[in-house]
């Protein structure tokens, strides 16, 4: 590890945790549990040095405009501005992107979505460099936003196409092309079986999904030390360091082991912190002003400071025998990437080739575009790409039984994917997929009372809009599926180092991974792995950083699977080597050896660690990778995409102010198949997270677009669920082993913020009789005025 | 910036005018948002916690005085009986944290149309007690709001108290918010019965550019308890009073669409608001006994 010279405080020190401990399968404590619980953890925005100047941005006010002129002279007059910096100043690379660089450090020429950054400014304190920056002199020649992902892409609004989905013809001829290969993303096709089928009972569809943001509760934030090889330190709240590392040096000009991550206390992420944000700037300003640089938003710029949910718009046809199989899908949909790429290319692959639910259908079409607008750039979001194709889907599904007059859940469950299905890519689901198990144990817990005299049941609570008069219950059911891992033939590993030594006569193991903890629970899962694999209770999680190999992203569902899968393979083989060791001592075979509580044990023999190490340690650093998934066709979508699928299902009980359109969620009862339950009171939280998450998408959590501008970047209108909004939970988990995993573990994370808001639109939507095909719904769509 | 702490009334006049931009600040929970977002950068701060007088809340021939830094968490849970339309008006207010700092006094400063305090202060007819080195004034609610977030308070003034006079009948309030608490209205309304003076009093919030009173409903309403003579006989209110009622209220607003909901939904919500209140209320009426 290359020490910095200095280190900030609110840098992160190794966790252990409280002295009870746990290995797979049990409720170990956090070790970060007790200091976030008492507010001593030092998250991103805690950062501090001494001698540490304050960076800011100067962002553009436009959605969409021409950079005439900056005129950065009156900002540097400020008294205590250090450097003011712009695009000119980017020694490397002008632009960055996760997956395509098409997105400016600074901008260059044009910014194309309001809140680009366009200038920087150090200063000796944060208020200076504000002051500063509002300065700079920008001259706009300003120009009409595109601000609808149809029209970007020139295809027909769907009023206009009445038998089938908008084909691609050629890039839109209204609407100028934002970036030079056009403004399409992607266009992933699903073509399988006959390509004009016909059904007994058809339903089509149109469905829209408002943008949703992670409003995590911490800011981005992190601190850049310039260090004495013309590197930089930088400490970040991030999703995957390595990834920012690559990013940061191509902009840099400066090789990896020039530019090193040390992640910071990251206060949430939910796919927000996967593309960069202050990470280049900060450095930047480091290197130009030798002094060391923090940078944090506040909540208002958090909100142009990262990627959102894509909006999508949907048209679905459905169609299915008098008997309730279903015939075929046909499927457009849109996702609206914004001025940016970001992970858009891999939210289509997933919203496409999941796009029809976890059903076996023989016949489908699916057309899932990604089209670049002037509004915010969007990105990865928990749930990615399948949130919004789950309304869709699974509103089509209850307008089909209705139709059929079926009940909702028997539809679903009579053409569920099983273990053995064919997925609409050809893959065939080879570990367990209990679709329909999920769905009947919903069916059979029993339905809540109704509300009790209480204005905190009542929808509206406290505001003590009803006693009771308008309201209507409702019940709705919802089923998903997502990927989990990176798919589509991704090169998708994990690096794990870990050290198994003796300190102060006590066996302990160090271990050292760069995956991001985001308040997860990674670093819990990796200290039960050591105990479970080395038999040791005390387990050292060391700062995560670039000094150890890439873990990927900590999303995707992936980091208990990868970085899990990782941990277990270095303990293995440090293992092995201490087993081998211990042969040596004691004469007896390893493989009658095993390591148990410090010591190591066999048939009649007990023999501490302490005499088999002595003052070694035995270390292992290796790579570990899931089995590869491959492209898919570009023509027809057909491959093994995915490495693995996480099910989840919900119902919901609501109850509706009918007059008012106010909504109480009364019950959110969940199943989730998790495989094996590494951390049983971990997974509980994030299925109650994701539940709420996924609510609060159905009914209040959208950033308002208009012309491109936002027009409720902060708390007091971008709302979230409070405690009366999220009710209690019933929450059954299902141990079905993926054979292909480790310890037959599923990925826990997004599976449960999919099915959350289809179900609780589901029950809105059987409360009030309304067809609802937007979320989030308001009440204005109840109330019709 | 300057910080300035009076600890006696006085004190906070004479500094309100040596330092007339000096920014007044009670509970912080609307001056501190404006500060975070940069929205305001005052040459001085006047915390007025301090001052001793403004915490406190008493009677005075039979009028309470509720001092203008008195937080809402205290009106819910000692002036639930004497201000009851305040108090359901101030258990709508926030979270805990913001219950525990935020001032009535604040509230009526800021002036905002959303404010929560004001349909109950509208509809319980209050005064504000205001005051400057010049000496003390009165202002009825009525005159107080004079445009979106301006207020009747000269430059010099600060608020003191509000005058209530405590009710002779039941009173209600409700609020639309599209999350079920820590929200701001998107339209509320507050609603007292005065049998005393045969009066009804009511109060609209966000859903014009002050908080106001919808007269005409207030008016129809005492009328028709009048001539029917609901009042003395108690008996029940027909349904087509209630909805006229919450009709001629919904018709005093003039709500704008924004962010928070449309005009067209505001004016729909005052009218099932005002209905359903009226409703509670009389039906209170009814089963209460004669005073
Ligand atoms: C998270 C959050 C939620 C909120 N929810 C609600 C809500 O649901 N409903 C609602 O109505 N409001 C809400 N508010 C706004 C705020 O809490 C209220 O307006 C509150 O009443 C303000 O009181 P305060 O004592 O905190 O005022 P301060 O912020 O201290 O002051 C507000 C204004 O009043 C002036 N002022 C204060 N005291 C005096 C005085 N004695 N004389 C003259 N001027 C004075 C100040 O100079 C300033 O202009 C919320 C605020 C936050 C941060």
């Amino acid at each position: 590890m290359s020490a910095p010279a200095r280190t900030p405080a609110g840098a992160p020190g190794s966790l252990t945790g409280p002295g009870s401990s746990g290995g797979v399968g049990t409720d170990a404590a956090r070790p970060d549990g007790t200091l976030k619980v008492r507010g001593e953890f030092a998250y991103g925005s805690d950062l501090w040095m001494e001698d540490m100047l304050w960076g800011t941005t100067l962002r553009s006010p436009h959605p969409y405009a021409r950079i005439r002129s900056i005129d950065v002279g009156p900002a540097l007059a400020v008294p205590g501005v250090r450097a003011v910096l712009t695009s000119d100043d980017v020694p490397g690379a002008k632009v960055y992107g996760l997956e395509l660089a098409d997105q400016p450090v600074l901008a260059v020429d044009v910014v194309r979505y309001q809140g680009e950054p366009v200038a920087l400014v150090a200063a000796d304190h944060p208020e200076t460099a504000r002051l500063a920056a509002a300065r700079i002199v920008v001259d706009y020649e300003v120009w009409e936003p595109v601000t609808d992902a149809r029209t970007a892409l020139g295809h027909p609004r769907w009023n206009q196409v009445h038998d089938g989905t908008a084909q691609v013809t050629e890039l839109s001829r209204e609407s100028a092309h934002l970036h030079p290969e056009g403004n399409l993303v992607r266009h992933l096709k699903v073509r399988r079986g006959d390509p004009a089928p016909t059904a007994d009972v058809v339903v089509v569809g149109e469905y829209e999904v408002g943008m949703q943001d992670q409003a995590f509760l911490g800011p981005e934030s992190g601190l850049a030390v310039p260090a004495e090889d013309g590197g930089v330190e930088l400490y970040v709240a991030t999703q995957w360091l390595h990834v920012d590392q690559r990013q940061i040096c191509a902009a840099l000009g400066l090789a990896p082991e020039q530019v090193r991550l040390t992640l910071a206390g990251v206060g949430g992420a939910f796919g927000g912190r996967e593309d960069l944000s202050m990470h280049v700037h900060a450095c930047l300003l480091a290197l130009r002003t030798g002094r060391p640089v923090k940078m944090s938003y506040n909540r208002e710029e958090s909100f142009f400071g990262h990627v959102h949910r894509h909006p999508a718009t949907m048209r679905y046809e459905h169609g299915a025998t008098r008997d309730g199989d279903l015939v075929y899908v046909r499927a457009a949909i849109y996702f609206d990437g914004g001025a940016y790429a970001s992970s858009t290319p891999a939210v289509v692959g997933n919203g496409g080739t999941m796009g029809i639910g976890p059903y076996v259908v023989p016949n489908v079409h699916v057309d899932c575009f990604g089209a670049y607008t002037n509004n915010p750039p969007c990105g990865a979001m928990r749930g990615f790409g399948s949130v919004q194709t789950a309304f869709a889907y699974e509103s089509q599904m209850d307008a089909l039984a209705a139709e059929l007059g079926m009940d909702p859940v028997e539809l679903r469950c009579r053409n569920a994917m099983e273990q053995g299905s064919e997925a609409i890519t050809g893959q065939v689901v080879d570990s367990p997929a209990p679709v329909v198990e999920l769905l009947r144990r919903l069916e059979a817990m029993p339905l809540p009372e109704p509300a009790p005299d209480d204005l905190r049941h009542r929808p509206g609570g406290v505001s003590n809009t009803t006693h009771g008069e308008g309201v209507r219950r409702g019940v709705g059911y919802a089923v998903a599926y997502k990927n989990v891992g990176f798919s589509e033939g991704f090169d998708d590993y994990s690096t794990a180092r870990v050290r198994l030594e003796v300190v102060g006569g006590e066996p302990t193991v160090t271990v050292h991974t760069a995956a991001a903890e985001v308040g997860q629970g990674l670093v819990t899962v990796e200290q039960q792995i050591a105990r479970t694999e080395l038999g040791v209770d005390r387990v050292v999680v060391a700062p995560k950083d670039t000094a150890v190999g890439s873990a990927g992203s900590t999303s995707a569902s992936r980091q208990t699977y990868v970085t899990g899968g990782a941990v277990k393979a270095a303990c293995e083989a440090v293992r092995a080597r201490v087993l081998e060791r211990a042969a040596g001592v004691t004469g007896r075979p390893a493989a009658q050896l095993r390591l148990f509580d410090g010591a190591v044990v066999g048939e009649g023999l007990e023999l501490p660690l302490a005499e088999v190490l002595g003052d070694d340690a035995v270390e292992e650093t290796l790579e570990w990778r899931h089995r590869p998934t491959e492209a898919i066709d570009p023509e027809t979508g057909q491959g093994f995409a995915h490495v693995q699928y996480a099910f989840s299902a919900h119902r919901a009980v609501v109850d509706v102010d009918t007059e008012l359109g106010l909504i109480k969620v009364v019950e959110m009862a969940c199943t989730q198949d998790v495989g094996k339950a590494i951390n049983p009171q971990a997974v509980v939280g994030q299925i109650q997270g994701g539940t709420a998450q996924g609510l609060g998408l159905a009914v209040m959590e959208e950033i308002l677009i208009r012309d491109g501008r936002v027009q409720n970047p902060s708390f007091t209108d971008y709302l979230i669920p409070t405690i009366l909004d999220m009710p209690p939970m019933r929450i059954e988990i299902l141990e079905y082993a993926d054979p292909h995993a480790p310890y037959g573990l599923r990925g826990v994370g997004e599976a449960p913020n999919i099915s959350s808001g289809p179900a609780v639109l589901a029950a809105i939507r059987a409360a009030t009789g309304l067809p609802l095909t937007r979320v989030p719904v308001r009440p204005e769509h109840i109330t019709g005025v | 910036m300057r910080f300035l702490q009076p600890t006696t009334w006085a004190e906070a006049l004479e500094a309100k005018t040596v330092h007339p931009d000096a920014v007044a600040i009670a509970g912080g929970t609307d001056v501190m948002v404006a500060v975070n977002f940069g929205r305001l950068r005052p040459a001085a701060l006047l915390d007025l916690t301090r001052v001793g007088e403004l915490q406190e809340w008493g009677t005075e021939d039979g009028v309470v005085r509720l001092g203008a830094g008195v937080p809402y968490a205290r009106v819910i849970t000692e002036l639930g009986d004497r201000l009851p339309g305040l108090a359901m008006a101030s258990r709508t207010i926030g979270s805990p944290q913001i219950r525990n700092r935020g001032t009535v006094g604040g509230n009526l400063a800021t002036a905002s149309p959303a404010g929560d305090a004001h349909p109950a202060l509208l509809a319980a007819d209050a005064e504000v007690e205001v005051a400057s080195v010049r000496g003390t004034r009165t202002i009825p609610i009525s005159d107080f709001y004079r445009g979106v977030k301006r207020s009747a308070l000269a430059a010099d003034e600060l608020i003191a108290a509000v005058r209530i006079r405590p009710p002779s009948g039941p009173q209600q309030y409700s609020k639309i918010g599209t999350r079920n608490a820590m929200v701001i209205a998107v339209a509320a309304f507050g609603l007292a019965l005065h049998p005393d003076r045969r009066a009804v009093g009511t109060g609209i919030g966000s859903a014009a550019p002050t908080p106001r009173r919808a007269t005409a409903a207030e008016d129809f309403l005492a009328g028709e308890l009048a001539s029917a003579g609901l009042w003395e006989s108690r008996a029940e209110l027909p349904a087509t009073t209630a909805a006229r009622f919450g009709e001629l209220v919904a018709s005093a607003a003039a709500p704008i669409d924004d962010v928070r909901g449309t005009a067209a939904y505001r004016v729909h919500a005052l009218s099932v608001m005002a209905r359903r209140t009226l409703g509670w209320a009389w039906t209170e009426y009814r089963t209460s006994k004669e005073v």
